[in-house]
């Protein structure tokens, strides 16, 4: 469809009315997701016109993408149909910061650095760290349940949520959840919305519980000659009644894998906490370091057009085999790995390599080595080339057929994100 | 039900498993919440996944509506039979099928019950967090169902923070594995959406749990104040402060009253007592609790005790922990409530429900988890005195709306079951429900799993008790009752 055709045609003139016309763009290639060009970029002002904008989509048989920052949009596989973008950066409000009840109501659109900021300013925090919070939104990091390097201590996003809006594509605004931080009323909804891609509807509002910014934060780090030593390691920190608010290992190279631990407190218990890290480590000495080694995650994924990164989740025992076998794997086949393995068995992997070729057989070889652990892996990022022959997401076992149920139960009309998710919904 | 049928069932679950008897069936009646009772057809008590799955599959050839059931210990009727079907009652099925130290997961049967996963585990340094009151009887798989709470979901969160991997039998009896042992599973997080469903989804057959570590030290303060409001405040001064308790609990004088009759806990004797409980590093611990006390008496506390040995704190919460019970002594009878406000809203609901309380000449009595803000209003009658049911009936629900309107839940833990159903349009609008119930369709389409709780417009046909009835035993001269 050429653009002037695509503007002047009836999607176009309804969608206007919706949004008025100065919230509705052509899309420009830097639009396209995974090269699949959409005619139209368009920012809803409120949850009510988010969910009309649904409503004549799906009545009218367009594909809607919901995008927040744009951080995550190599997510998933290839749509298998993309009219419009639905961008969130209009809603990008923090409604409410109750501090004394340590929760927050904020619009889907609103970056996380932004939201953080806010609550700073009452010593709060949302206990979450995902990847690029200067770009990354609160629908956005939903929506791909991407909770990052604090979860070990604070939970995933799923357990840091309390409520959500959402639109449908019927065009009806529901509320899942509350306000409170206990409540059991009615189906858990936002279980089901968060990590599923926007492929149900799309969350315009959330209300989180926070949690109080500590006094002090130390960042300390180990080099160990092995990934099996080093994942040794992190096993005796889980299992030790140590306070760590972060925990993983990175490595570039088999024999020179660093472990950094984050603890937060008061002064006196951040010591203390050293002391006893200290004992547990032995022989491997710690030393504080900066807390940069954080942000590792997300530098993974800088310059990475050429390069596959693969989200695996494993259990903490076999880190140390997975680390293993990606090295050994990797060596002959001139692959470079670099890795970051949280100690909740969350691991992110990036793999170079000069052509495609070597890719493919070494993500075929991790995919193995995860299925073996009975893991799971998804590739976050990979050349566009390698997205036709390859399902992102794996196989997903006895549920799917349930899961394709739920989806024709909210978007039967597969308006949104259509073919991104797993096994083709 | 017909004999053909109950032959049927015979076949599956043997005589061992099945109940069939009259006086036998009254047992389940009811569960936790008496107000409500529903004689079921048959009860059968499996001792497999796949005994289960062959039950439910005759229940959904011939539609037959399909009630589980763990301890019979929830509180808003979620296992309340449903006319004209089968009691599934899971406690047979009590194995723990695999403790896995090095990742913290443990794998249970659905009939275990909530203390034994921390006593399996706790050997080694790990403990199961949600802790309802009823914990030493009640199942996981009931846990599960409600999405239990207990005193410490301020810090550690509920029964969904902690649920894995879910094996279940969904109302055509097939058998479905949601989620695992590892984070993250792919696709809809359907243990998420499972949880707290209320045996609305289908039966609960496996459950792979998260344990975690226990912390260094667990220190227990009790402060003593001469009002709610004052212990109130106090809890938000600590809040204030930056602190992040595992729990913060208060009783009012007539829950304190009560607790002390049945188990003599020794609390001090005052208007309001609240527990502060602080977890985590010895050190971080200790100088955290010297600065509890300088800000509850900042807020009106006169007495100020801190457990001094591990004895001396179980004591401190076994009396919390029976005084739901304990109101027993107290009063004939008695409604329990479960709304949730936020916590600033505090001392404005609490003075609401005393005014209540006294236009309705009914005492209540409170108990509730300070921390976040889930009220657990006590309200004492009398059902032999005529009018004072549906008097008491109708104060609870006047603080359910109370906790709505100011931002809260009908419920923070015990569920919607029977007992809320005709609030949840209070909550939730049209449009919310209605997606809900597109989940429910996805489930059991056939509507077969507690197909009369959760959502208005159901008539459960209900029956409410009546005077005591003596049993057939007393008759007979056989036993007598004092």
């Amino acid at each position: 469809m050429s653009q002037a055709r695509g503007q002047n045609n009836e999607a176009w003139i309804e969608l206007s009315a919706i949004v008025g016309p100065e919230h509705l763009r052509p899309a420009t290639p830097a639009d396209a997701v995974d090269a699949v060009q959409p005619s139209g970029v368009i920012a809803p002002g409120s949850a009510q016109e988010v969910a009309q904008v649904l409503r004549y989509c799906n009545s009218a048989g367009l594909a809607i993408i919901p995008r927040g920052g744009g951080s995550q949009l190599g997510l998933g596989n290839r749509p298998r149909k993309a009219d419009f973008v639905l961008s969130l950066e209009r809603l990008n409000r923090v409604i409410e910061h109750a501090w004394g009840d340590m929760t927050v109501t904020v619009e889907a659109g609103c970056t996380i650095d932004r939201l953080q900021c806010v609550l700073r300013e009452h010593g709060q925090q949302l206990g979450a760290d995902p990847m690029q919070p200067e770009r990354a939104t609160v629908g956005g990091v939903l929506a791909t349940a991407e909770s990052g390097t604090m979860r070990i201590r604070y939970g995933a996003l799923r357990d840091l949520v309390l409520g959500l809006e959402m639109a449908l594509p019927d065009g009806s605004v529901i509320k899942a959840g509350g306000k409170v931080v206990k409540n059991v009323a009615g189906y858990d909804l936002t279980k089901l919305a968060i990590g599923s891609l926007g492929t149900l509807g799309v969350i315009t509002r959330a209300v989180f519980r926070l949690h109080p910014i500590r006094a002090a934060i130390g960042t300390y780090a180990a080099t160990l000659p092995t990934v099996s030593a080093a994942a040794k390691l992190v096993l005796a920190i889980l299992d030790s009644p140590l306070v760590y608010t972060g925990l993983q290992i990175h490595a570039r190279r088999a024999d020179q894998v660093l472990v950094h631990v984050r603890f937060e407190g008061i002064p006196e218990s951040l010591q203390d906490q050293f002391v006893k890290l200290g004992r547990i480590a032995g022989a491997h000495e710690f030393a504080e370091c900066g807390g940069e080694v954080w942000t590792e995650r997300q530098k993974l994924f800088v310059n990475a057009a050429s390069s596959v990164i693969c989200k695996c989740s494993v259990l903490p025992s076999q880190i140390g085999s997975l680390c293993d076998a990606l090295f050994r794997q990797a060596e002959p086949a001139e692959v470079a790995v670099t890795l970051l393995a949280q100690g909740t068995g969350l691991t992110e992997v990036r793999l170079d390599a000069a052509g495609l070729q070597p890719l493919m057989i070494a993500l075929r070889a991790l995919r193995g080595e995860v299925d073996r652990l009975e893991g799971t892996l998804t590739v976050a990022q990979c050349p566009i080339a390698m997205k036709g022959d390859l399902d992102v997401w794996g196989t997903v076992k006895d549920a799917l057929p349930l899961m394709h149920r739920i989806k024709q139960k909210f978007d039967p009309g597969q308006t949104l994100n259509p073919g991104r998710f797993v096994g083709g919904i | 039900m017909n004999a053909r049928l109950v032959n049927e069932f015979r076949s599956i679950v043997g005589d061992a498993g099945l109940v069939s008897g009259a006086e036998q069936l009254r047992t389940y009646e009811c569960d936790g919440l008496t107000l409500f009772r529903v004689v079921p057809e048959l009860v059968l008590l499996p001792a497999s996944t796949q005994e289960i799955q062959a039950i439910v599959k005759v229940c959904h050839r011939e539609r037959i509506p399909i009630v589980a059931r763990g301890s019979g210990t929830g509180l808003s009727g979620g296992a309340l039979p449903v006319k004209g079907g089968v009691v599934i009652g899971v406690s047979r099925m009590n194995r723990i099928l695999e403790v896995d130290v090095s990742n913290a997961r443990v794998v249970v049967e659905p009939g275990v019950t909530n203390s034994a996963i921390t006593a399996a585990v706790s050997p080694h340094g790990y403990f199961y967090a949600p802790d309802p009151s009823s914990q030493v009887v009640c199942t996981v798989a009931g846990n599960v169902a409600e999405n239990s709470g207990g005193a410490h979901c301020f810090k550690y969160g509920v029964t969904t923070t902690y649920v894995l991997g879910l094996e279940v039998v969904l109302s055509d009896g097939s058998l479905l594995s949601l989620g695992g042992k590892g984070l993250d599973q792919l696709g809809y997080d359907l243990v998420g959406a499972f949880v707290g469903s209320e045996g609305t989804f289908g039966i609960i057959t496996k459950i792979t749990l998260r344990v975690i570590k226990k912390p260094e030290t667990t220190q227990t303060l009790m402060a003593a104040f001469n009002s709610s409001s004052e212990a109130g405040a106090a809890v938000s001064g600590v809040i204030a402060s930056g602190m992040f308790p595992a729990a913060m609990e208060i009783m009012d004088r007539l829950a304190l009253e009560a607790a002390e009759a049945a188990v003599h806990p020794n609390y001090p004797n005052c208007q309001a007592l609240l527990l502060v409980e602080l977890d985590g590093s010895a050190c971080e611990v200790e100088l955290l609790m010297e600065k509890v006390g300088p800000i509850c008496q900042s807020c009106g506390a006169w007495e100020l005790r801190l457990a001094k040995s591990e004895a001396e704190r179980m004591a401190v919460w076994k009396g919390r922990k029976a005084a739901f019970a304990a109101v027993g002594r107290i009063s004939p009878n008695y409604l329990v409530q479960d709304g949730v406000i936020p916590r600033t809203a505090l001392p404005r609901i609490l003075g609401e429900i005393d005014r209540l309380s006294s236009e309705a000449g009914l005492r209540v009595a409170n108990v509730f988890h300070a921390g976040d803000g889930n009220l657990h209003p006590l309200v004492l009658y009398d059902r032999r005195i005529a009018g004072q049911e549906e008097g008491a009936m109708k104060l609870a629900e006047d603080i359910l709306r109370l906790c709505v309107e100011a931002g809260g839940s009908i419920t923070g833990e015990h569920g919607i079951g029977e007992e809320k159903k005709q609030f949840m349009p209070v909550m939730f609008s049209e449009a919310d429900l209605d997606a809900m119930q597109r989940l429910r369709s996805a489930f059991d389409p056939y509507d077969l799993c507690n197909p009369t709780k959760m959502f208005p417009g159901t008539d459960a046909k209900v029956q409410r008790p009546v005077a005591y009835e003596p049993h057939p035993i007393e008759i007979a001269g056989l036993a007598q009752r004092y």
